[in-house]
């Protein structure tokens, strides 16, 4: 008897937690957006933070973006094959990478090495007191630390998109031209025909979407981080796990969106 | 503004409660700190010092209580407001806080450029200056602050919190970690800057020597409560047994028996 009792206080204590994180997220959401839309701003702080974020992720996305599109390219021959649907393979590749790819894998990738920068970053400041600091000196981390890494993540996410969706249809290209013998000029056009500017749209704004995402799950867990360096790592984890799912999550509701 | 008269403490402190989870870490503080004068706050680790100082700072927000600076409530002050009261402040971390991605001159210079938007050459040679009054030379100002020993990191941490002037200053356990002499040099660079300056400091240690120092006043905090507060010179003749226990660092007396019952 007393067991079941202890089973559904577990699962009261759970549901509880879970609605007292959620209720802190938003809050620490809206205060973010405040300070994202209210002056003063710091634009030299907002600048290097897009340089951080964008600029230094071009490798990595351009990698993740050629190989995607070269991959994309082989299966669809394969597949299309079994129905005499070889010809496709141009278009599928540009509107899977546009729509769909380029932005979900983009942006976790930058879950990864973006997210957990930020996490560790201000998580430190959290647990050396740095931002405390900041605040005795009437400087509002909200506004000098939260503020500038989500704008730099919003704007910057959908031009790197905008950079792999062009690299992964170059993949596709490659990997269609060299290894399946395709023709090369009736594969870019038939890539260009098939494409619609509601495409690329749609992609760049979930791309948009997934960096505020990343920067948000960023600076929420360095920021509320606790005790030492164990802290800071759980901070760090918790942050690219929330934000790869969010990414996942708002990608559906998102596509689901356009859909209709 | 509130009409000031010279009695008006500079803070006053009152009825100040704050628990976390099941923890009564403030049961009731009262405090009143007079305008240019020094307190220092002693107490064993886990007593509701560091608590009390961030509650005056606004960096906890206390559960009850009044706290008010030249005579104003600050409890429940945000944004702005709150920024104007902290532009009047200064603030001593234990490790001293500074910011890593920054240079010592950039740390030291931060808030003149951020609060009160002073070019960034201006405030170079301010914070030169700054630095000069602790006893930092000029060469230290472009290293990165992880280049520093303990002692000169807290130099840095105290030049930025005197450089835009503050009335009131606030010490968080200022030669915890550093060597005697470091200890004694940093306590006379306090007393010095503070004077300098006319500002009302506060101070919050368990080392007594610096206590003594620093202290025109001291009070110490037992169990979320100030349970005694005089002259600094007098608190060898308290009579109070916590107190006694704590300056002459016994580990028999009544604050180890309630260890053992706890």
């Amino acid at each position: 008897m007393m067991s079941r009792w202890n089973f559904l206080a577990a699962i009261g204590r759970i549901f509880i937690s879970f609605l007292n994180s959620t209720g802190h997220l938003i809050l620490f959401t809206a205060t973010a957006l405040r300070h994202v839309v209210l002056p003063p701003f710091f634009l030299r702080i907002t600048f290097q933070q897009m340089l951080r974020i964008g600029y230094f992720s071009l490798p990595v996305v351009g990698l993740t973006a050629i190989f995607t599109g070269a991959v994309l390219a082989l299966q669809i021959y394969i597949g299309g094959s079994r129905f005499n649907a070889e010809g496709f393979v141009g278009q599928v590749v540009v509107i899977s990478m546009v729509r769909e790819l380029g932005p979900v894998l983009a942006a976790l990738m930058l879950a990864g090495r973006v997210s957990s920068a930020i996490a560790a970053e201000i998580g430190t400041m959290r647990v050396t007191e740095q931002i405390d600091a900041l605040t005795t000196l009437a400087t509002n981390p909200f506004k000098y630390l939260v503020a500038p890494r989500l704008i730099a993540a919003t704007l910057t996410l959908p031009l790197l998109v905008l950079v792999a969706d062009i690299i992964g249809v170059m993949g596709g290209f490659l990997a269609a031209t060299q290894r399946l013998g395709l023709n090369a000029g009736i594969y870019m056009k038939t890539t260009l025909d098939v494409l619609q500017l509601e495409d690329v749209t749609s992609g760049l704004t979930k791309a948009a979407v997934f960096g505020f995402l990343i920067a948000l799950m960023g600076c929420y867990h360095g920021y509320n981080s606790k005790g030492g360096a164990q802290g800071v790592g759980a901070a760090t984890t918790d942050a690219v796990v929330s934000a790869s799912i969010l990414i996942l999550l708002f990608n559906y509701v998102l596509t689901d969106f356009f859909f209709s | 503004m509130m009409a000031q008269t010279q009695d008006t403490p500079k803070i006053a402190v009152s009825g100040l409660h704050k628990r976390f989870g099941g923890n009564q870490v403030l049961a009731g503080i009262d405090l009143e700190i007079g305008r240019g004068k020094s307190v220092v706050i002693i107490g064993g680790s886990g007593s509701g010092k560091s608590v009390t100082l961030k509650c005056i700072l606004g960096l906890i927000k206390p559960d009850s209580g009044s706290i008010r600076i030249d005579g104003r409530e600050s409890t429940g002050l945000s944004g702005t407001e709150r920024e104007q009261v902290l532009a009047r402040v200064g603030m001593l971390f234990q490790a001293a806080a500074l910011f890593d991605s920054m240079s010592v001159w950039e740390n030291v210079a931060f808030g003149l450029m951020q609060r009160q938007r002073m070019p960034a050459e201006l405030a170079r040679e301010k914070a030169l200056a700054a630095m000069a009054k602790v006893g930092l030379e000029a060469g230290l100002a472009d290293l990165n602050p992880a280049e520093l020993s303990g002692g000169m990191q807290k130099r840095v941490g105290l030049a930025r919190a005197i450089a835009p002037e503050p009335e009131i200053l606030f010490f968080d356990e200022p030669t915890t970690g550093l060597d005697p002499i470091m200890s004694g040099i940093i306590n006379e660079l306090i007393i010095e800057r503070v004077r300098e300056l006319g500002a009302t400091a506060l101070t919050i240690t368990h080392d007594m020597k610096s206590a003594r120092r620093i202290a025109d006043t001291i009070a110490m905090i037992y169990q979320g409560r100030i349970i005694w507060c005089g002259p600094a010179d007098s608190i060898d003749e308290c009579g109070e047994p916590h107190v006694e226990q704590f300056i002459r660092a016994k580990s028999e007396g009544p604050i180890a028996l309630d260890v053992l019952r706890a």
